[in-house]
């Protein structure tokens, strides 16, 4: 192989699995140190520049980074990554004073933001520092898109996403909340610069077509529209029996909220295996734990309603087939068809995005699917003056998902006001600083601590379940906070190697633990692989390779896959051919201009 | 002060045929000086006895004083361990190896713990063969007592304060083929590929096995002028053949044109490619020939040297139980008057 390409940003960022995972590359190692030195306002401020949501998503976040997580290759489970970003948002102090400023003078540019969900909330955030006049447009009555709507107060009290929503409208944003846009072309003929779509998949899925549907319409809602009739109190109760229909995680917001508004026995029903269902796990142990239970394999037939009242539903019972490419049918068993007695259904099937509002004569080409055409690296459509993200780019995601494409729609943004080319990106700030203090004195804590992952604590099921507001999740308290921070294993802190310093002493692949270091005669990476210290089976794990060793012609091959970040090469090494160095990686933000951090 | 060697380990770490990994061979974590030898061969000594399935508490460390000797700290923290006084590690290493024949032997000891104060017990250990691996960490100085040269030091070597040895070195390799050691090698530490399968081999040895393996002193004799320093020893390392240690029951795949296969006592074998000239490893004047030629050119010469594959061990010799002592019943033990009685018989 040749020798490893270490200036190139990404080869470093990629090693920090969690940050790397994560869309907006928020610098996980980076914040969880912080709080385990108890500087939780740093922590979250660190946070807030990459993720702008730090207390929403360190409840509600797909965590996309705890799966990718180191520890959780050689442990049983990843480090707490999310509920560690909660520990920083609850203990902070205040921040006001960290948040940008706004010019005074503006940069003459208007921008409008349709929609008021994170996407376009961090579009907001990134450009009004620089001067934009930005207008938001929302046809609710506050900011928070779906994160207000869906994501129930029980998961996400509204006071924190008051909070995180306003330190951004505080941001002197023009709001215009409670107006629909019917028309993108009056929008455009208001003369802004640049138009921003952040308007998510609005449209919950029905069951049409199945018998029975429409004799029971009164008692039957569609997952999404009933979640935001409950969030915005028109909903206050629902009837005791209640089957929810769907295997992902509205469905599992529907039947916790049910359990709250009066539900007593709330079955979730989803057509394919549990093991196969859509919702997180967490989720689904959620549910369960408030006595839901999930129904398997049932493929809905039919509703039946008597003397025009809905009385429950049926349904046919399959099992999954996979054929040789693995792809899935759901075959009927043969067993007669189950009956589930409901006085209500819920729909909870997926989302979709709708465009009514968007004319097609402006130049924003839709697809066969009626999806607008995005470019998914610049987010912008074609029309050069209409940028989408979040949900309404791309399809239904998640919250994290939607800032790290406002992020870039933003920078977008700003290229295209300035008329540059969008495809000219800025280069993400990266910084390697070497952390050796002294004879085994790093600068961060670099023991391996042996605890496993702490368990969140809940409040009692008796009071949750009484009060829709209530908080489930009570979040790490500070002191089990630091012991979960402590499992981190420092990712970013890089095990840095110089070929010239190294005698080929052996010293450090003696001790790695995780028998990370091989010296070895140059091949192939395949070739490499088979002649390392241990089985190196994750291919998307990188190897690190050094140039051509003076001594003995060898070289040093470094699999990245589950180093301990330990440090103990280092200390081992009688040369300093390893040291261990700090890798900052952020992401340049519009607000960062021209790169500097 | 952060030096704690983390608990976790590779998770696919293979296991052996007993079911152990690499982390069962393992030791304390070392406190020798960073980058020394000495390290590298208890690394080696760890992962041989884990690629051989020797269950750990089956073998028995037993070293002097010195870096070297304290080494059996730093591997096999499952095993038995008698750490002696100063070159005395070869009396230590009989009387055990007499009471309990069942156990394996694993002596490590320095250049300064066998060629100076214990130079009397060692070449008493080799001549009376016990069945034991007798394994020197060759510095060419006191490492423990700050870098004094010692008797492997080379004539003319230069220590680390710039005086140059005037005395002509101690060939343990060459001194224990004179006394009669059936396995005889010279290795390096900085060559794990050739260090391993000798020591296998010399496990595997059914008498008295020797192994002198250069391992340079990072802090006091790896300075230029050093003979003993690792850019030394690497310009000048010269191997008599390759060695590959293959296991009872697998099958011989290489073809050795170039080459020879040695059938161990238990069937294992060593397989040798690209012998040097002349040498035979079976035969001990071609052996000694080879080591006299390298020592002449200002070659190091590593690898096997010599080895006899059938010999007999001091058990052998002395035809003793077969039973351990500690198992030995009583009545066999103290069979009693009459037995007593015979005996004094027998020598009247
Ligand atoms: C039940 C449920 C639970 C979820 N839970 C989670 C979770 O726990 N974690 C997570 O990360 N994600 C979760 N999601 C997904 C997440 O909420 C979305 O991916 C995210 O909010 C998308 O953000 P966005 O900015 O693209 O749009 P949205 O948040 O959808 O916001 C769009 C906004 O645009 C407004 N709007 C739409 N059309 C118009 C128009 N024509 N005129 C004016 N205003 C308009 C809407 O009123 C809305 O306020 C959940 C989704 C659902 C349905
Ligand atoms: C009876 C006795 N005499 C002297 C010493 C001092 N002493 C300790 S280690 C050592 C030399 C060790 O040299 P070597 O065996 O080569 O080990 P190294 O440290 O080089 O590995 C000496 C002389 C001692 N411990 N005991
Ligand atoms: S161990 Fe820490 S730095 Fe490494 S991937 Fe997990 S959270 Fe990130
Ligand atoms: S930091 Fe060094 S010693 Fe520790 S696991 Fe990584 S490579 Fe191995
Ligand atoms: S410990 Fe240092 S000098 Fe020794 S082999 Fe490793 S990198 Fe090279
Ligand atoms: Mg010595």
């Amino acid at each position: 192989m040749e020798p490893t390409n270490v200036h190139d940003p990404e080869y470093y960022h990629k090693v920090v699995d969690c940050q790397y995972a994560c869309p907006a590359h928020t610098p996980v190692p980076e914040y969880i140190r912080l709080i385990a030195a108890e500087k939780y306002t740093e922590a979250y401020m660190v946070n807030w520049e990459s993720n702008v949501f730090p207390g929403v998503l360190g409840r509600t976040c797909d965590r996309p980074c705890e799966p990718a997580c180191r520890r959780g290759r050689v442990d049983e489970e990843p480090v707490a990554i999310c509920r560690l970003k909660r520990v920083a948002a609850d203990n902070k102090g205040d921040i006001t004073h960290l948040l940008p400023k706004i010019p005074i003078k503006g940069n003459g540019k208007r921008i409008a933001l349709i929609g008021a969900g994170p996407a376009s909330l961090t579009v907001a955030r990134d450009l009004a520092p620089l001067g934009y006049e930005i207008h938001v447009f929302d046809e609710q009555i506050k900011g928070g898109g779906m994160m207000r709507s869906q994501i129930p107060s029980f998961r996400l009290p509204e006071s924190v996403l008051d909070e995180e929503v306003n330190n951004i409208l505080n941001l002197g944003i023009h709001q215009h909340f409670k107006t629909y846009v019917s028309s993108l072309n009056s929008v455009l003929d208001d003369g802004y610069d640049a138009v921003f779509i952040g308007t998510g998949a609005p449209r919950g899925r029905d069951l049409s077509n199945l018998p029975g549907r429409a004799e029971g319409q009164a008692n039957i809602h569609v997952g999404i529209e009933w979640l935001a009739s409950v969030a915005f109190e028109h909903t206050k109760q629902i009837g005791k029996k209640v089957i929810v229909l769907g295997g992902g995680n509205t469905a599992m917001d529907c039947c916790r909220t049910s359990r709250r508004l009066g539900g007593e026995e709330v079955k979730v029903v989803v057509r394919s295996p549990f093991s196969e269902m859509r919702a997180s796990p967490w989720e689904k142990e959620d549910a369960q734990h408030e006595d839901i239970p999930i129904l398997d394999n049932h493929v809905p037939v039919s509703f039946v309603s008597e003397n025009g009242k809905l009385k429950g539903m049926t349904f046919e019972k399959v099992h999954a087939v996979y054929d040789e490419k693995g792809k899935r049918s759901l075959v009927p068993t043969g067993e007669p068809h189950a009956f589930i007695e409901a006085d209500n259904v819920l729909v909870a099937i997926g989302q979709e995005n709708y465009f009514p509002w968007i004319e097609r004569d402006l130049g924003i080409e839709f697809d066969k699917w009626e999806m607008p055409s995005v470019n998914s690296l610049t987010f912008q459509s074609t029309n050069e003056k209409v940028f989408f993200g979040g949900d309404a780019a791309l399809g239904p995601k998640n919250v994290i998902t939607a800032v790290a494409q406002g992020h870039s729609a933003a920078v977008s943004i700003d290229l295209y006001c300035q008329g540059k080319s969008l495809d000219v990106r800025p280069n993400p700030f990266t910084n390697l600083v070497s952390q050796k203090m002294g004879i085994h004195e790093w600068s961060y804590d670099s023991i391996v601590t042996n605890d496993d992952r702490f368990v969140v604590p809940q409040a009692e099921k008796v009071l949750t379940l009484k009060d829709r507001k209530k908080e489930v999740e009570l979040g790490f308290d500070k002191l089990v906070g630091f012991k979960e921070a402590e499992r981190c294993l420092n990712c970013d802190i890089q095990t840095v190697f110089t070929e010239n310093r190294c005698i080929e002493c052996d010293a450090c692949m003696d001790v790695c633990p995780t028998d990370c270091i091989t010296f070895t005669t140059n091949g192939t990476e395949e070739d490499l692989r088979t002649r390392l210290m241990a089985p190196s089976l994750r291919l998307a794990q990188d190897l690190l390779v050094s140039d051509t060793l003076a001594a003995t012609g060898r070289v040093m091959v470094k699999d990245e896959d589950v180093c301990l970040h330990c440090g103990l090469c280092a200390e081992r090494c009688p040369t300093s051919a390893w040291d261990m160095q700090k890798f900052f990686y952020n992401t340049t933000k519009a607000h960062h201009g021209c790169g500097q951090h | 002060m952060t030096y704690v060697r983390p608990t976790f380990r590779h998770p696919d770490l293979p296991k052996n045929n007993i079911n152990f990994t690499k982390k069962d061979y393992e030791g304390a974590l070392s406190t020798l000086c960073a980058g020394c030898g000495h390290d590298s061969i208890s690394g080696a000594i760890a992962q041989a006895c884990f690629e051989l399935s020797v269950e750990p508490h089956r073998i028995a460390k037993l070293s002097g004083i010195g870096c070297s000797s304290k080494t059996p700290a730093y591997f096999l923290g499952n095993s038995h361990g008698f750490n002696t006084v100063h070159g005395r590690m070869p009396s230590v290493a009989t009387g055990a190896y007499l009471a309990n024949r069942d156990l394996l032997y694993f002596g490590v000891s320095g250049d300064g713990d066998s060629a100076s104060i214990g130079m009397g017990q060692f070449v008493h250990a080799i001549r009376r063969n016990l069945n034991m691996v007798y394994l020197v960490m060759n510095n060419g100085c006191y490492g423990l007592t700050k870098g004094q040269d010692s008797a492997t030091a080379d004539n003319g070597s230069k220590s680390k304060a710039g005086s140059v040895n005037p005395f002509n070195a101690i060939d343990l390799v060459g001194l224990s083929m004179e006394l009669g050691a059936t396995f005889v090698a010279r290795s390096f530490s900085g060559d794990k590929a050739q260090l391993i399968p000798l020591i296998k081999a010399a496990i595997k040895h059914p008498g008295f096995a020797f192994i002198d393996v250069i391992s340079p002193c990072v802090t006091f004799n790896n300075n230029v002028g050093s003979t003993k320093s690792y850019d030394y020893v690497r310009e000048h390392i010269e191997a008599t053949s390759t060695v590959d240690f293959v296991p009872i029951m697998e099958e011989i795949t290489a073809d050795y044109e170039d080459g020879k296969e040695i059938t161990l006592h238990d069937g294992s074998a060593l397989q040798l490619q690209k012998l040097h000239q002349g040498w035979n490893p079976e035969d001990k004047l071609s052996a000694m020939i080879a080591l006299q030629n390298a020592k002449d050119k200002g070659e190091i010469l590593t690898g096997l040297v010599y080895i006899d594959p059938n010999t007999n061990a001091l058990h052998d010799v002395l035809q003793t139980t077969q039973t351990p002592l500690n198992i030995l019943k009583e009545d066999i033990l103290c069979p009693g008057i009459d037995a007593l009685e015979a005996l004094n018989e027998s020598l009247r």
